[in-house]
């Protein structure tokens, strides 16, 4: 309908719909959660440690030396295995979609056997790589020019659990590069090549940047998956958060207390992951829409300030689109 | 420029070109016309190969497309050679294909900096003048989805010509646009053409072809059916098929 200009219809005021059964469910939802936080909360409550009561003990664990200690070990690990993972991930990905059966048919081989077998196997491959190796050796055959090296001084517990996670991550994140790059449509490749680019350069100049916006979710979720995972670096006696608390937790038996710190060391570094995931996403979807996504903190200075009022629309929807091109629709 | 000689090319069994001979001189604007899946993109896309002949001759400015002559034999191209050959030829598409995650200057500095190693600021000043001369020099910063389709293909042109390319093929660069946006896409081709570019252009504007194009060529089914000046073509059309096809586009 045709309104004259500046004749805008009456804004809508209308009883909106009733949905008891949200209702319902919240309450039935809150109260599992708060007879679930109650029975933990007390029974760190009634637990006598040499700190006093459960709590207080959680809160001298909390800013242990040692505790801190793991959490750097476990950082570590999370940040080399991710990088070893996503480099070795985007080659294995490339090497997937290459033209070269050869190339293509490793990156395959790979993915099968490292996606295919536990990450804790492997891990405990790496520890014990001497059983199967007892030194590597590398050379110019028929010279005298050898390099010796034996293989436990050359993969203590750190590097073990470290080719272990960072191994078995190439593979899961070889298959979501893999996806990035097929999501991205082929007449950027085309465009690219009719200018003259060869192969690397479309791969890196305009493929991958496209697709990060498809590889960045998934890969956020896996640094956040690998935080945690790290912890099975334990069974390789390496330092980090989980066997530090193990460690303490068996000489002070305050088992559940540096339970309840772990958990709240990895939660703190999980939501820190998070955030930082949600400023990357936002850098590389940039072209993507008309306006950028609105940051957490803006959106909340926007709702306080449009309390009860109707929620203004999202920027990226705002201005009405002229003339989209069709390519866009197919 | 371009000369082909009995080019053939298949896909599977499915023969697309079918032996097409035709010769684009210098300065030559070049229209192909003729229904859909009769093969005119696929020609236009062997001439910087990517796509690759099955039989006959290409050859642009001289030099075979993808293959060299030594003695009787053919050698294929090695990539670096095919790459170098097609930044010497610029290629506009339907559907724009800018690089969204490039502004529109950055989609036309990309390539001479990277694969011709040109230095950013001559890069830089080349791809200024060329979005101004396309009529685009205030968004310079502007990213593809800001722009509207008509825009959009004025920058794509723009990215092509930044190669100073020697030849510039067009495949139906007007045929995603809104009926109004045609206008200012065909105009830059226009100056382009009167610039003495060489151009081959596939097109469904019959007015475009009339007024701009010094031979106009007719495909069908993977053959040339008619080939002539446009004038003469449009108007008194020799055979059955472009008659048939002329009545529903024009
Ligand atoms: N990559 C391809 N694989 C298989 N068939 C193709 C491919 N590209 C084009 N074709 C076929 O070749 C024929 C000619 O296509 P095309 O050159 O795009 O025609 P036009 O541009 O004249 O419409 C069509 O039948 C099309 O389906
Ligand atoms: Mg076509």
């Amino acid at each position: 309908m045709a309104n004259a200009v500046g004749l805008r219809p009456e804004a809508i005021k209308a009883v909106p719909v009733r949905h008891p059964g949200r209702w319902v469910a919240a309450i039935v939802v809150g109260a599992i959660a708060a007879y679930i936080f109650y029975t933990v909360v007390t029974a760190i409550q009634n637990d006598h440690t040499a700190q006093g009561s459960g709590w207080a003990a959680v809160g001298h664990y909390l800013f242990n030396t040692l505790i801190f200690k793991g959490i750097l070990v476990t950082l570590e690990l999370t940040v080399l295995a991710m990088a070893v993972g996503i480099v070795l991930g985007v080659i294995l990905a490339v090497m997937r979609l290459s033209p070269n059966p050869v190339m293509s048919w490793v990156s395959w081989l790979y993915i099968w056997f490292f996606r295919g077998t536990p990450v804790l196997v492997q891990i405990f491959f790496w520890f014990n790589l001497n059983l199967v190796l007892k030194s590597i050796d590398i050379g110019i055959p028929f010279t005298s020019f050898w390099l010796h090296a034996n293989t436990n001084s050359l993969i203590p517990p750190f590097m073990a659990a470290l080719l272990g996670l960072g191994f078995n991550e190439a593979a899961y994140m070889a298959e979501i590069v893999r996806a990035g790059i097929i999501s991205v449509e082929h007449g950027q490749t085309e465009a690219a090549q009719a200018l003259g680019m060869n192969r690397g350069l479309v791969m890196r100049r305009i493929v991958l940047p496209q697709a990060m916006r498809v590889i960045i979710p998934p890969t956020g979720n896996e640094t956040i998956s690998m935080l945690k995972t790290t912890s099975l670096a334990f069974t390789a006696s390496v330092t980090e958060l989980f066997t530090r608390q193990q460690q303490i937790a068996t000489a002070t038996y305050d088992v559940l207390e540096l339970l309840i710190v772990a958990s709240i060391w990895y939660l703190v570094m999980t939501s820190i992951l998070t955030v930082g995931q949600f400023y990357i996403e936002r850098h590389f979807g940039r072209g993507s829409s008309r306006g950028t996504t609105a940051t957490p903190f803006q959106r909340f200075r926007r709702m306080l300030f449009t309390f009860h009022a109707p929620p203004p629309a999202p920027p990226e929807l705002a201005p009405a689109a002229p003339a989209v091109p069709r390519s866009e629709h197919r | 420029m371009v000369k082909a000689e009995a080019v053939q090319k298949s896909f599977g069994r499915l023969e697309v070109l079918k032996g097409i001979d035709l010769e684009v001189s210098p300065k030559e604007v070049l229209c192909l016309i003729g229904p859909s899946g009769s093969g005119k993109s696929t020609f236009l896309r062997c001439i910087n190969h990517l796509e690759k002949i099955d039989g006959g001759r290409l050859s642009v400015d001289g030099e075979l497309v993808g293959y060299q002559q030594r003695g009787d034999k053919l050698y294929e191209l090695r990539d670096a050679e095919v790459c170098r050959k097609r930044s010497e030829i610029g290629m506009v598409f339907q559907h724009f294909n800018l690089f969204p995650h490039m502004t529109a200057l950055e989609n036309l500095t990309e390539a001479p900096i990277r694969v011709k190693k040109e230095s950013r600021t001559v890069a830089v000043e080349r791809g200024r003048k060329l979005l101004e001369r396309v009529g685009l020099g205030e968004k310079v910063n502007a990213y593809p989805r800001q722009l509207s389709g008509g825009q959009q293909q004025r920058v794509a042109i723009a990215r092509a010509l930044a190669m100073e390319p020697k030849l510039m093929l067009f495949d139906e660069p007007t045929s995603a646009l809104d009926p109004e946006l045609v206008g200012e896409v065909l105009d830059v081709m226009r100056g382009l053409a009167e610039d003495g570019m060489t151009m081959v252009v596939v097109t469904h504007e019959m007015g475009f072809a009339r007024e701009v194009s010094d031979n106009l060529v007719f495909m069908d089914g993977g053959v040339i059916v008619e080939a002539g000046k446009p004038r003469e073509i449009l108007s008194s059309p020799q055979h059955e098929r472009t008659r048939a096809f002329l009545s529903k586009v024009l």
